[in-house]
């Protein structure tokens, strides 16, 4: 052979976009969130973030080897799970709890069905959904914002009592607006969380079409069916309050456990908000967006079935 | 309708830094070796042997397959050797090997073509060897005879070139743009079609004007400006994005009236209409990061690439990867001892930092494959299945409306070899037809 020549299948280059990058663009959009949180809830919330963290990175890490696989750290997955799960849990939480949350999220949700784009449901949300039920009163403990520690229940507990007609102590939208309020870490201010989504919409890392059409159905049910009495439910109220704006922009969105065709993320969204109101008004719990997203990625693979479109000049797929 | 755009595609960089690079007529090298398939279809059948001398524009092989056309030489001289040569895709190929003389003695059967009827005008495009020149390949003869009962109403000529570094088409414009209205002119009325298009992405402004100007002199031919988007250019694209007209699955551009022409191929036809000569030579955009000087030429068909390179001021450094054609679509070559063919638009020559494979990770369903697919498929999903052999699956997906365009790859961030998987699928998919008989 004279020179050896590299022989490879069409296309010879390569567009710029990469797995590191993406993810480094959902921690960067992450960080308003993060930082509102330490400041309306202290140290006690950079604490709990830097234990899932490191638990996800360490559980990522660990699996991989103990698996024999090549180490996958470096894809910064394993930060963004562990940074939307310490948005997700309560400030005071027991930070061994926390960090059982993110081994839980990694080992058993993420690489134990195959790691990185192989897990069916969120890892964050298994995980928080998991401490929930383990762990009921530490998981619904919340506080109120500022140096005092008071005790307090979130904004949508009151909601619920206010619309059975008790008494209660209804937020106003400026503090839910601006995230003044008790709840998880990273899930009260509507407007951090806004800004780091417009971050990703901008970069292009997710789509308008989840979030959006989420959003909208919360408040178009919430505004149907939220009231005293028909169409007199304070759907503002709703969408700002909760986890609500946190999961559809940074939850339903992930890649893994969302449908990759447009019809299908339309379906996510109308899915996704649809369980949400319900669980909210006329379940016992006070917040839906957890288990309405895990219900609806546990749907993933169907939606992507049927919603295979026409090929361009082609007929529509029979399922 | 005019959309200027189609849905999909990538931003792919552009590099045309050739755009400026006159062509060169290079000279004529000491041996060509004239492959007898240089088309999609059938290969022809040799018509010379060793030892026989040919002219310039002597036919070398011909064959009575509908889907062919045949090749002439493009040099005088001795055939020196008839055999399977290596050839461009990296099979061999019956190929003629004919040692030149340098005068280029023109054959005396070579006069222009006469025609009166649009079946002997496409007898006569037949007869010139024309196929493609945007890359494909495909006959032209074929492309002009309109399947029976179909009406063509309107010719769009195609000068998108949305594949980086080639400045082919855009240096005909610039060059011949009158030769291109000629050409038209002919094809218009032979096949008495009254409406042409020349499509030109917005990336070429000096494109645009120069023909814009040309064409204001007939009332039937438009210029349109065309979003500088890659696969700008694929037959389909282009013909939605400036008629709005959607080619079904599976069938052709005369399915819905329209005729596409490679700006090089329509003015390829006015000059043989003037002087008979056959398809012989070929614009090549010389470029890539291995090469000293970034050029076009003129190039005979069947000139080797090492030659073509030699001649073009050699190499920087050692090639680590050739192609022929653009970075998008083209193939990577095996050794530089293949020949240039009818349809070779560019010769690209990397060094080894463009040439080295990206590694593939898992795919995180990001959807961007989905997003870049001009064809709407789920290249994922093709992907998987391909590589799970899934023929039934692969169907479903609609496998063989890929085009190879190459987007899903391009915009993959977990760098996954989506087309490659996807050529492997067609390929089942026919193996398992031709196996079940269905």
């Amino acid at each position: 052979m004279e020179n050896r020549l590299v022989v490879s299948s069409s296309p010879h280059i390569r567009g710029k976009a990469n797995t590191q990058r993406i993810m480094l663009d959902v921690i960067i959009a992450l960080l308003p969130a993060t930082v509102a949180g330490i400041y309306f809830f202290g140290l006690k919330a950079i604490l709990v973030v830097f234990v899932t963290v490191l638990a996800c990175l360490a559980s990522e890490y660990l699996t991989r080897r103990v698996l024999k696989k090549e180490s996958t750290i470096s894809d910064l997955s394993a930060v963004v799970t562990g940074l939307l799960l310490a948005l997700n849990l309560p400030p005071t939480i027991p930070l061994w709890m926390a960090a059982v949350g993110g081994v839980f999220a990694i080992v058993i949700v993420k690489q134990l069905f195959g790691g990185l784009g192989q897990n069916f449901m969120n890892p964050a949300l298994v995980a928080r959904v998991f401490l929930l039920n383990a762990f009921v009163t530490q998981m619904t403990t919340f506080v109120s914002p500022g140096p005092d520690v008071i005790s307090s229940a979130t904004p949508l507990f009151q909601m619920k009592e206010f619309v059975k007609g008790n008494e209660a102590n209804l937020a106003g939208y400026w503090d839910l607006f601006v995230g003044n309020i008790s709840g998880c870490i990273g899930e009260t201010s509507a407007i951090a969380i806004l800004i780091g989504a417009a971050y990703l919409l901008f970069r292009r890392v997710i789509g308008w079409e989840i979030p959006i059409v989420y959003i909208g159905s919360v408040a178009l049910v919430t505004w149907i069916l939220g009231g005293q009495t028909l169409l007199s439910g304070d759907w503002i109220y709703h969408i700002l309050s909760g986890g609500l704006m946190l999961g559809a922009f940074f939850m339903a969105t992930d890649y893994t456990t969302s449908p990759v065709t447009f019809k299908g993320r339309i379906i996510m969204g109308i899915g996704c908000g649809v369980l949400t109101a319900v669980i909210r008004l006329y379940t016992g719990y006070p917040e839906g967006v957890s288990y309405a997203i895990l219900l609806m990625n546990i749907c993933v693979p169907l939606i992507d079935r049927y919603t295979v479109p026409k090929s361009f000049g082609g007929e529509k797929a029979v399922a | 309708m005019f959309k200027s755009m189609f849905k999909g595609g990538v931003n792919a960089p552009h590099f045309k830094r050739t755009q400026d690079c006159e062509t060169v007529r290079m000279k004529v090298p000491e041996k060509v070796v004239i492959p007898m398939l240089q088309h999609i279809g059938a290969p022809c059948e040799p018509s010379v042997q060793k030892g026989d001398e040919v002219k310039v524009g002597q036919i070398l092989g011909n064959t009575e397959k509908f889907v062919s056309a045949p090749v002439h030489s493009s040099v005088s001289g001795t055939v020196t050797d008839v055999s399977p040569r290596l050839y461009a895709g990296g099979v061999y190929i019956t190929s003629v090997e004919i040692k030149t003389d340098g005068k280029q003695e023109v054959d005396k059967s070579i006069e222009p073509p006469k025609y009166s009827t649009s079946e002997e005008f496409i007898g006569a495009i037949r007869k010139s060897g024309l196929v493609g020149l945007g890359g494909a390949g495909f006959p032209a003869h074929i492309k002009l005879s309109p399947p029976q009962g179909k009406k063509i109403d309107t010719l769009i000529i195609n000068a998108a070139e949305c594949e980086p570094f080639i400045t082919s088409d855009y240096r005909e414009i610039i060059e011949n743009s009158w030769n291109v209205l000629n050409g038209i002119n002919i094809v218009m009325e032979a096949l008495k079609i009254n409406n042409v298009i020349i499509g030109i992405e917005d990336n070429k402004p000096q494109a645009i004007k120069e023909m814009t100007n040309v064409a204001s002199k007939s009332d039937k031919v438009n210029v349109v400006k065309l979003k500088s988007r890659y696969p700008q250019g694929a037959e389909k694209m282009l013909i939605y994005a400036t008629t709005g007209r959607k080619v079904p699955s599976g069938k052709l551009p005369s399915d819905v009236g329209v005729i596409v022409m490679n700006v090089n191929s329509i003015s390829f036809i006015s000059e043989y209409i003037k002087t008979g000569m056959p398809l012989i030579k070929k614009r090549v955009t010389v470029d890539g990061t291995a090469v000293n000087n970034p050029s076009n030429l003129e190039v005979l068909i069947g000139t080797s690439l090492s030659d073509v390179f030699e001649f073009n001021g050699g190499f920087k450094v050692p090639p680590v990867k050739v192609l022929m054609g653009g970075p998008m679509m083209g193939i990577a070559q095996f050794s530089l001892e293949t020949s240039v063919l009818k349809h070779t638009n560019a010769l690209l020559a990397f060094e080894e930092k463009e040439a080295v494979l990206p590694k593939s990770s898992a795919c995180i369903r990001c959807g961007r494959c989905v997003k870049a697919c001009p064809m709407n498929l789920l290249p994922l999903y093709l992907n998987t299945n391909a590589l799970k052999e899934n023929i039934e699956e692969l169907k479903k997906y609609h496998v063989n409306d890929c085009i190879e365009c190459g987007s899903c790859s391009y915009a993959c961030p977990a760098k996954i070899h989506l087309v490659q998987s996807i050529r492997l699928g067609k390929t089942q998919v026919r193996q398992a037809t031709s196996k079940g008989g269905k």
